[in-house]
Protein backbone atom coordinates (compact mmCIF):
# COMPACT_ATOMS: atom_id res chain seq x y z
CA UNK A 1 0.00 0.00 0.00
CA UNK A 2 2.85 2.45 -0.49
CA UNK A 3 0.70 3.96 -3.22
CA UNK A 4 -0.84 5.94 -0.35
CA UNK A 5 2.43 7.68 0.44
CA UNK A 6 3.21 8.07 -3.26
CA UNK A 7 -0.14 9.85 -3.62
CA UNK A 8 0.89 11.97 -0.63
CA UNK A 9 4.12 12.90 -2.43
CA UNK A 10 2.11 13.79 -5.53
CA UNK A 11 0.04 16.18 -3.41
CA UNK A 12 3.21 17.76 -1.98
CA UNK A 13 4.53 18.32 -5.49
CA UNK A 14 1.20 19.86 -6.50
CA UNK A 15 1.19 22.16 -3.46
CA UNK A 16 4.79 23.23 -4.08
CA UNK A 17 3.89 24.01 -7.69
CA UNK A 18 0.80 25.93 -6.53
CA UNK A 19 2.98 28.13 -4.31
CA UNK A 20 5.54 28.67 -7.04
CA UNK A 21 3.14 29.27 -9.90
CA UNK A 22 0.17 30.77 -8.14
CA UNK A 23 -2.77 28.56 -8.95
CA UNK A 24 -5.51 27.61 -6.55
CA UNK A 25 -7.34 24.74 -8.16
CA UNK A 26 -6.20 21.61 -10.00
CA UNK A 27 -8.54 20.10 -12.57
CA UNK A 28 -6.41 17.22 -13.75
CA UNK A 29 -3.13 15.54 -12.93
CA UNK A 30 -1.00 13.67 -15.44
CA UNK A 31 1.36 11.07 -14.02
CA UNK A 32 3.92 9.11 -15.96
CA UNK A 33 4.37 5.66 -14.45
CA UNK A 34 6.72 3.09 -15.88
CA UNK A 35 5.63 -0.50 -16.05
CA UNK A 36 8.67 -1.49 -13.97
CA UNK A 37 8.08 1.10 -11.23
CA UNK A 38 6.34 -1.30 -8.82
CA UNK A 39 3.20 0.84 -8.76
CA UNK A 40 -0.26 -0.62 -9.19
CA UNK A 41 -2.19 1.88 -11.27
CA UNK A 42 -5.53 0.85 -9.80
CA UNK A 43 -4.23 1.22 -6.24
CA UNK A 44 -2.77 4.59 -7.22
CA UNK A 45 -6.17 5.77 -8.53
CA UNK A 46 -7.87 4.68 -5.34
CA UNK A 47 -5.30 6.38 -3.10
CA UNK A 48 -5.17 9.48 -5.29
CA UNK A 49 -8.88 10.18 -4.81
CA UNK A 50 -8.63 9.59 -1.07
CA UNK A 51 -5.52 11.73 -0.55
CA UNK A 52 -6.64 14.67 -2.73
CA UNK A 53 -9.81 15.13 -0.70
CA UNK A 54 -9.87 18.49 1.03
CA UNK A 55 -6.91 19.73 -1.03
CA UNK A 56 -6.67 22.04 -4.02
CA UNK A 57 -6.78 18.90 -6.18
CA UNK A 58 -9.97 17.46 -4.70
CA UNK A 59 -11.98 15.80 -7.44
CA UNK A 60 -9.19 16.27 -10.01
CA UNK A 61 -9.11 13.82 -12.89
CA UNK A 62 -6.12 11.49 -12.88
CA UNK A 63 -4.46 10.49 -16.13
CA UNK A 64 -1.75 7.84 -15.95
CA UNK A 65 0.61 7.55 -18.90
CA UNK A 66 1.84 3.98 -19.05
CA UNK A 67 5.51 3.77 -20.05
CA UNK A 68 6.65 0.39 -21.40
CA UNK A 69 9.57 -1.35 -19.75
CA UNK A 70 12.95 -1.68 -21.42
CA UNK A 71 16.12 -3.48 -20.45
CA UNK A 72 19.69 -3.99 -21.59
CA UNK A 73 20.58 -7.64 -22.07
CA UNK A 74 24.28 -8.18 -21.38
CA UNK A 75 24.39 -11.42 -23.35
CA UNK A 76 22.63 -10.11 -26.46
CA UNK A 77 24.28 -6.69 -26.03
CA UNK A 78 21.08 -5.01 -27.06
CA UNK A 79 18.01 -3.25 -25.66
CA UNK A 80 15.02 -5.52 -25.27
CA UNK A 81 11.39 -4.88 -24.25
CA UNK A 82 10.70 -5.92 -20.66
CA UNK A 83 7.23 -6.55 -19.25
CA UNK A 84 8.31 -7.09 -15.69
CA UNK A 85 11.37 -6.37 -13.59
CA UNK A 86 13.81 -9.31 -13.38
CA UNK A 87 12.14 -11.19 -16.25
CA UNK A 88 14.18 -13.28 -18.66
CA UNK A 89 15.46 -11.73 -21.89
CA UNK A 90 12.86 -12.34 -24.63
CA UNK A 91 15.68 -13.04 -27.14
CA UNK A 92 18.07 -15.36 -25.30
CA UNK A 93 16.11 -16.39 -22.20
CA UNK A 94 18.94 -15.29 -19.89
CA UNK A 95 18.52 -13.26 -16.71
CA UNK A 96 21.34 -10.78 -17.32
CA UNK A 97 18.89 -7.98 -18.06
CA UNK A 98 19.24 -4.54 -16.45
CA UNK A 99 16.12 -2.40 -16.52
CA UNK A 100 16.90 0.80 -18.42
CA UNK A 101 13.46 2.29 -19.10
CA UNK A 102 10.00 2.22 -17.60
CA UNK A 103 11.11 2.59 -13.99
CA UNK A 104 10.06 6.23 -13.61
CA UNK A 105 7.29 7.70 -11.46
CA UNK A 106 6.78 11.34 -12.32
CA UNK A 107 4.24 14.10 -12.06
CA UNK A 108 4.29 15.23 -15.69
CA UNK A 109 1.80 18.06 -15.89
CA UNK A 110 -1.23 19.63 -14.27
CA UNK A 111 -4.30 21.37 -15.61
CA UNK A 112 -4.88 24.23 -13.24
CA UNK A 113 -6.98 27.33 -12.83
CA UNK B 1 -5.85 9.29 7.72
CA UNK B 2 -6.25 12.67 9.29
CA UNK B 3 -9.83 13.74 8.69
CA UNK B 4 -8.86 17.38 9.07
CA UNK B 5 -6.30 17.73 6.33
CA UNK B 6 -6.18 14.33 4.67
CA UNK B 7 -2.69 13.25 5.73
CA UNK B 8 -2.57 9.80 4.18
CA UNK B 9 0.26 8.46 6.28
CA UNK B 10 -0.94 9.94 9.53
CA UNK B 11 -0.56 8.29 12.89
CA UNK B 12 3.21 8.13 12.69
CA UNK B 13 4.68 8.62 16.13
CA UNK B 14 8.25 8.83 17.29
CA UNK B 15 8.98 8.09 20.90
CA UNK B 16 10.08 10.96 23.02
CA UNK B 17 9.69 13.60 20.34
CA UNK B 18 7.78 16.67 21.50
CA UNK B 19 4.39 17.36 20.16
CA UNK B 20 1.07 18.95 20.77
CA UNK B 21 -2.20 17.16 20.89
CA UNK B 22 -4.45 20.13 20.99
CA UNK B 23 -4.20 21.65 18.54
CA UNK B 24 -3.42 18.75 16.28
CA UNK B 25 0.17 18.78 14.89
CA UNK B 26 1.45 17.75 11.53
CA UNK B 27 5.11 17.72 10.65
CA UNK B 28 5.73 17.79 6.97
CA UNK B 29 8.40 16.08 5.02
CA UNK B 30 10.13 19.38 4.48
CA UNK B 31 10.52 19.79 8.20
CA UNK B 32 7.80 22.32 8.75
CA UNK B 33 4.95 21.56 11.05
CA UNK B 34 1.50 22.95 11.25
CA UNK B 35 -1.30 22.57 13.66
CA UNK B 36 -4.96 22.93 13.26
CA UNK B 37 -8.03 22.46 15.32
CA UNK B 38 -10.58 19.72 14.60
CA UNK B 39 -12.54 20.21 11.42
CA UNK B 40 -15.74 21.21 13.15
CA UNK B 41 -14.26 24.38 14.56
CA UNK B 42 -11.58 25.10 11.97
CA UNK B 43 -11.84 28.57 10.50
CA UNK B 44 -11.45 28.58 6.71
CA UNK B 45 -8.26 29.18 4.75
CA UNK B 46 -5.41 31.24 6.06
CA UNK B 47 -6.33 31.11 9.72
CA UNK B 48 -6.36 27.36 9.65
CA UNK B 49 -2.62 26.76 9.70
CA UNK B 50 0.22 27.89 11.79
CA UNK B 51 3.54 27.20 10.10
CA UNK B 52 6.37 26.48 12.49
CA UNK B 53 9.75 24.87 12.09
CA UNK B 54 10.14 21.41 13.53
CA UNK B 55 13.14 22.75 15.38
CA UNK B 56 10.87 25.00 17.41
CA UNK B 57 9.05 22.01 18.79
CA UNK B 58 11.04 21.03 21.87
CA UNK B 59 12.64 17.77 20.83
CA UNK B 60 13.44 15.54 23.76
CA UNK B 61 16.79 13.89 23.06
CA UNK B 62 16.14 11.02 25.48
CA UNK B 63 13.98 8.32 23.92
CA UNK B 64 11.40 8.03 26.65
CA UNK B 65 7.96 6.56 26.39
CA UNK B 66 5.60 9.43 25.83
CA UNK B 67 2.25 10.13 24.35
CA UNK B 68 4.07 11.90 21.52
CA UNK B 69 2.55 12.26 18.14
CA UNK B 70 4.31 13.41 14.99
CA UNK B 71 2.49 13.11 11.74
CA UNK B 72 4.53 12.53 8.62
CA UNK B 73 1.70 13.42 6.35
CA UNK B 74 1.69 15.68 3.45
CA UNK B 75 0.67 19.19 2.70
CA UNK B 76 -2.03 21.17 4.38
CA UNK B 77 -5.43 20.97 2.82
CA UNK B 78 -5.99 23.88 0.58
CA UNK B 79 -9.37 25.35 0.18
CA UNK B 80 -11.68 25.79 -2.71
CA UNK B 81 -11.23 29.03 -4.55
CA UNK B 82 -14.43 29.68 -6.44
CA UNK B 83 -14.49 32.35 -9.06
CA UNK B 84 -11.29 31.35 -10.89
CA UNK B 85 -12.17 29.68 -14.14
CA UNK B 86 -9.32 30.13 -16.63
CA UNK B 87 -7.63 26.75 -16.82
CA UNK B 88 -4.10 26.19 -18.11
CA UNK B 89 -1.59 23.37 -18.33
CA UNK B 90 1.47 23.48 -16.08
CA UNK B 91 4.54 21.35 -16.87
CA UNK B 92 5.87 19.75 -13.71
CA UNK B 93 8.21 16.88 -14.70
CA UNK B 94 9.12 15.98 -11.14
CA UNK B 95 9.89 12.52 -9.74
CA UNK B 96 7.32 11.42 -7.19
CA UNK B 97 10.03 10.14 -4.86
CA UNK B 98 12.34 13.12 -5.36
CA UNK B 99 11.53 14.63 -1.98
CA UNK B 100 12.21 11.38 -0.12
CA UNK B 101 15.42 11.01 -2.09
CA UNK B 102 16.58 14.51 -1.11
CA UNK B 103 15.98 13.75 2.56
CA UNK B 104 17.80 10.44 2.13
CA UNK B 105 20.78 12.19 0.58
CA UNK B 106 20.86 14.61 3.49
CA UNK B 107 20.70 11.73 6.03
CA UNK B 108 23.45 9.90 4.15
CA UNK B 109 25.75 12.91 4.11
CA UNK B 110 25.20 13.53 7.83
CA UNK B 111 25.85 9.88 8.73
CA UNK B 112 28.96 9.67 6.56
CA UNK B 113 30.32 12.87 8.08
CA UNK B 114 30.03 11.28 11.52
CA UNK B 115 31.61 8.04 10.37
CA UNK B 116 28.40 6.14 11.09
CA UNK B 117 27.63 3.00 9.13
CA UNK B 118 23.84 2.90 8.65
CA UNK B 119 22.19 -0.36 7.64
CA UNK B 120 18.54 -0.67 6.66
CA UNK B 121 17.37 -4.11 7.83
CA UNK B 122 14.43 -5.40 5.86
CA UNK B 123 12.50 -8.66 5.98
CA UNK B 124 9.06 -10.17 6.39
CA UNK B 125 7.59 -10.10 9.90
CA UNK B 126 8.97 -12.83 12.13
CA UNK B 127 12.29 -13.45 10.35
CA UNK B 128 14.21 -12.79 13.57
CA UNK B 129 15.53 -9.27 12.86
CA UNK B 130 15.27 -8.13 16.46
CA UNK B 131 16.82 -11.30 17.93
CA UNK B 132 19.69 -10.97 15.49
CA UNK B 133 20.14 -7.34 16.49
CA UNK B 134 20.15 -8.17 20.19
CA UNK B 135 22.89 -10.72 19.59
CA UNK B 136 24.86 -8.33 17.37
CA UNK B 137 24.65 -5.55 19.98
CA UNK B 138 26.01 -7.92 22.62
CA UNK B 139 28.93 -8.77 20.34
CA UNK B 140 29.71 -5.12 19.49
CA UNK B 141 29.24 -3.74 22.99
CA UNK B 142 32.19 -1.90 24.44
CA UNK B 143 33.96 -1.78 21.06
CA UNK B 144 31.65 0.06 18.70
CA UNK B 145 28.92 2.63 19.46
CA UNK B 146 25.60 1.17 18.32
CA UNK B 147 22.24 2.92 17.92
CA UNK B 148 18.99 1.45 16.68
CA UNK B 149 15.90 2.88 15.03
CA UNK B 150 12.94 0.51 15.23
CA UNK B 151 10.03 0.75 12.81
CA UNK B 152 6.74 -0.96 13.54
CA UNK B 153 3.12 -0.11 12.95
CA UNK B 154 2.39 -0.22 16.68
CA UNK B 155 4.02 -0.85 20.10
CA UNK B 156 7.51 -0.09 21.38
CA UNK B 157 8.29 -3.72 22.24
CA UNK B 158 11.21 -3.99 19.83
CA UNK B 159 12.85 -0.78 21.07
CA UNK B 160 12.39 -2.04 24.64
CA UNK B 161 14.22 -5.26 23.74
CA UNK B 162 17.07 -3.32 22.14
CA UNK B 163 17.41 -1.00 25.14
CA UNK B 164 17.45 -4.02 27.43
CA UNK B 165 20.34 -5.33 25.29
CA UNK B 166 22.27 -2.15 26.07
CA UNK B 167 21.96 0.09 23.00
CA UNK B 168 20.08 3.39 22.65
CA UNK B 169 16.96 2.78 20.58
CA UNK B 170 14.14 4.87 19.25
CA UNK B 171 10.82 3.45 18.16
CA UNK B 172 8.95 4.90 15.21
CA UNK B 173 5.35 3.78 14.96
CA UNK B 174 4.15 4.25 11.42
CA UNK B 175 0.46 3.85 12.23
CA UNK B 176 -1.12 2.92 8.92
CA UNK B 177 2.20 3.26 7.10
CA UNK B 178 3.85 0.19 5.63
CA UNK B 179 7.46 1.47 5.56
CA UNK B 180 9.83 4.01 7.04
CA UNK B 181 10.70 7.05 4.94
CA UNK B 182 13.76 9.27 4.93
CA UNK B 183 12.11 12.20 6.73
CA UNK B 184 11.08 9.97 9.65
CA UNK B 185 14.59 8.58 9.90
CA UNK B 186 16.13 12.06 9.77
CA UNK B 187 14.00 13.09 12.73
CA UNK B 188 14.87 9.92 14.61
CA UNK B 189 18.63 10.40 14.04
CA UNK B 190 18.29 13.90 15.43
CA UNK B 191 16.36 12.66 18.49
CA UNK B 192 18.84 9.82 19.13
CA UNK B 193 21.84 12.16 19.21
CA UNK B 194 24.17 9.53 17.82
CA UNK B 195 27.88 10.05 18.43
CA UNK B 196 30.73 9.30 16.05
CA UNK B 197 32.18 6.27 14.28
CA UNK B 198 29.47 3.79 15.16
CA UNK B 199 26.82 1.59 13.59
CA UNK B 200 23.19 2.62 13.16
CA UNK B 201 20.79 -0.25 12.57
CA UNK B 202 17.46 0.79 11.10
CA UNK B 203 15.01 -2.05 11.57
CA UNK B 204 12.35 -1.37 8.98
CA UNK B 205 8.70 -2.38 9.19
CA UNK B 206 8.35 -6.13 8.55
CA UNK B 207 7.32 -6.02 4.90
CA UNK B 208 9.09 -7.39 1.83
CA UNK B 209 7.40 -5.00 -0.60
CA UNK B 210 7.20 -1.29 0.17
CA UNK B 211 10.47 -0.60 2.05
CA UNK B 212 12.37 -1.54 -1.12
CA UNK B 213 11.24 1.69 -2.78
CA UNK B 214 12.26 4.11 -0.01
CA UNK B 215 15.88 5.14 0.38
CA UNK B 216 16.50 6.15 4.00
CA UNK B 217 20.10 7.29 3.53
CA UNK B 218 21.58 3.95 4.53
CA UNK B 219 24.92 2.64 3.33
CA UNK B 220 23.28 -0.67 2.43
CA UNK B 221 20.08 -2.63 2.76
CA UNK B 222 20.43 -6.00 4.46
CA UNK B 223 17.62 -8.45 3.81
CA UNK B 224 16.99 -11.14 6.41
CA UNK B 225 15.31 -14.33 5.27
CA UNK B 226 14.64 -17.12 7.74
CA UNK B 227 14.83 -20.75 6.71
CA UNK B 228 11.28 -21.31 7.97
CA UNK B 229 10.14 -19.24 4.97
CA UNK B 230 10.08 -20.51 1.37
CA UNK B 231 13.10 -20.78 -0.93
CA UNK B 232 11.10 -18.93 -3.57
CA UNK B 233 10.79 -15.66 -1.62
CA UNK B 234 13.55 -13.91 -3.63
CA UNK B 235 11.55 -14.64 -6.79
CA UNK B 236 8.22 -13.65 -5.25
CA UNK B 237 9.54 -10.37 -3.81
CA UNK B 238 12.38 -9.52 -6.22
CA UNK B 239 12.48 -5.76 -5.56
CA UNK B 240 13.70 -6.25 -2.03
CA UNK B 241 16.37 -8.82 -2.90
CA UNK B 242 17.48 -6.65 -5.79
CA UNK B 243 17.84 -3.63 -3.49
CA UNK B 244 19.83 -5.48 -0.81
CA UNK B 245 23.63 -5.80 -0.72
CA UNK B 246 23.61 -8.69 1.77
CA UNK B 247 21.19 -11.51 2.56
CA UNK B 248 21.36 -12.99 6.05
CA UNK B 249 19.87 -16.46 6.05
CA UNK B 250 18.62 -16.67 9.63
CA UNK B 251 17.47 -19.51 11.92
CA UNK B 252 19.99 -21.91 10.34
CA UNK B 253 19.98 -23.91 13.59
CA UNK B 254 16.57 -25.22 12.46
CA UNK B 255 17.83 -26.61 9.13
CA UNK B 256 18.03 -30.25 10.36
CA UNK B 257 14.29 -30.17 11.04
CA UNK B 258 13.23 -28.60 7.76
CA UNK B 259 13.25 -29.50 4.07
CA UNK B 260 14.63 -26.04 3.21
CA UNK B 261 17.09 -26.08 0.29
CA UNK B 262 19.84 -23.53 1.07
CA UNK B 263 21.52 -23.79 -2.32
CA UNK B 264 18.24 -23.13 -4.10
CA UNK B 265 17.41 -20.00 -2.11
CA UNK B 266 20.88 -18.61 -2.83
CA UNK B 267 20.45 -19.42 -6.52
CA UNK B 268 17.05 -17.66 -6.51
CA UNK B 269 18.49 -14.60 -4.75
CA UNK B 270 21.36 -14.39 -7.27
CA UNK B 271 18.92 -14.69 -10.14
CA UNK B 272 17.36 -11.34 -9.16
CA UNK B 273 20.62 -9.86 -7.85
CA UNK B 274 23.80 -11.52 -9.14
CA UNK B 275 25.95 -9.42 -6.79
CA UNK B 276 24.14 -10.19 -3.51
CA UNK B 277 26.33 -11.55 -0.70
CA UNK B 278 24.95 -14.31 1.53
CA UNK B 279 25.81 -15.25 5.11
CA UNK B 280 24.16 -18.12 6.98
CA UNK B 281 23.45 -17.17 10.59
CA UNK B 282 21.51 -18.22 13.65
CA UNK B 283 20.63 -15.67 16.31
CA UNK B 284 19.94 -18.62 18.63
CA UNK B 285 23.08 -20.75 18.25
CA UNK B 286 25.45 -17.98 17.17
CA UNK B 287 26.33 -19.77 13.94
CA UNK B 288 27.63 -17.35 11.32
CA UNK B 289 27.94 -14.44 13.76
CA UNK B 290 31.72 -14.09 13.22
CA UNK B 291 31.18 -13.80 9.43
CA UNK B 292 28.38 -11.26 9.91
CA UNK B 293 30.50 -9.20 12.33
CA UNK B 294 33.45 -9.35 9.92
CA UNK B 295 31.16 -8.05 7.15
CA UNK B 296 30.12 -5.19 9.46
CA UNK B 297 33.76 -4.37 10.20
CA UNK B 298 34.62 -4.23 6.48
CA UNK B 299 31.69 -1.88 5.78
CA UNK B 300 32.63 0.24 8.77
CA UNK B 301 36.20 0.52 7.57
CA UNK B 302 34.89 1.89 4.25
CA UNK B 303 32.76 4.48 6.03
CA UNK B 304 35.62 5.55 8.31
CA UNK B 305 37.96 5.87 5.33
CA UNK B 306 35.34 8.02 3.59
CA UNK B 307 35.01 10.23 6.66
CA UNK B 308 38.76 10.78 6.84
CA UNK B 309 38.93 11.64 3.16
CA UNK B 310 36.24 14.31 3.51
CA UNK B 311 37.17 15.94 6.81
CA UNK B 312 37.82 19.22 5.00
CA UNK B 313 34.19 19.50 3.93
CA UNK B 314 31.65 21.40 6.05
CA UNK B 315 29.31 19.41 8.26
CA UNK B 316 26.10 18.52 6.41
CA UNK B 317 22.85 18.74 8.33
CA UNK B 318 20.33 16.07 9.05
CA UNK B 319 16.93 16.18 7.37
CA UNK B 320 14.33 17.89 9.45
CA UNK B 321 16.35 20.70 10.99
CA UNK B 322 15.79 24.20 9.80
CA UNK B 323 19.09 24.38 7.99
CA UNK B 324 18.74 20.79 6.85
CA UNK B 325 15.49 21.77 5.28
CA UNK B 326 17.20 24.54 3.39
CA UNK B 327 19.87 22.05 2.37
CA UNK B 328 17.45 19.61 0.81
CA UNK B 329 15.17 22.08 -0.86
Amino acid sequence: MHEMSLAGSVLEIIEDAAREQGFSRVRSVVLEIGRLAAVENEAMRFCFDAVMQGSIAEGAALEIIDVPGEGWCGQCATTVPLDEQYAACPRCGGYQVQATGGTQMRVKELEVE
Amino acid sequence: MCTTCGCGTGETTIEGVGHGHDPHWHVHADGTAHSHAPLSIAPPRAGRYRQVKAQDMALDPEPVQGDGLLHFGHGPAGAHAPGMTQSRMVQIERDILSKNDRFAASNRAALEARGFLALNLVSSPGSGKTSLLVRSIAALQGRVPVAVIEGDQQTSQDADRIRAAGAPALQINTGKGCHLDAAMVGKAIQALEIGEDGVLFIENVGNLVCPAAFDLGEAAKVVILSVTEGEDKPLKYPDMFRAARLMLLNKCDLLPYLSFDVERVIENARRVNPAIEVIRVSATSGEGMPEWLAWLERERADVLAGKQASTQLPDPRIAGTESGQAGVR
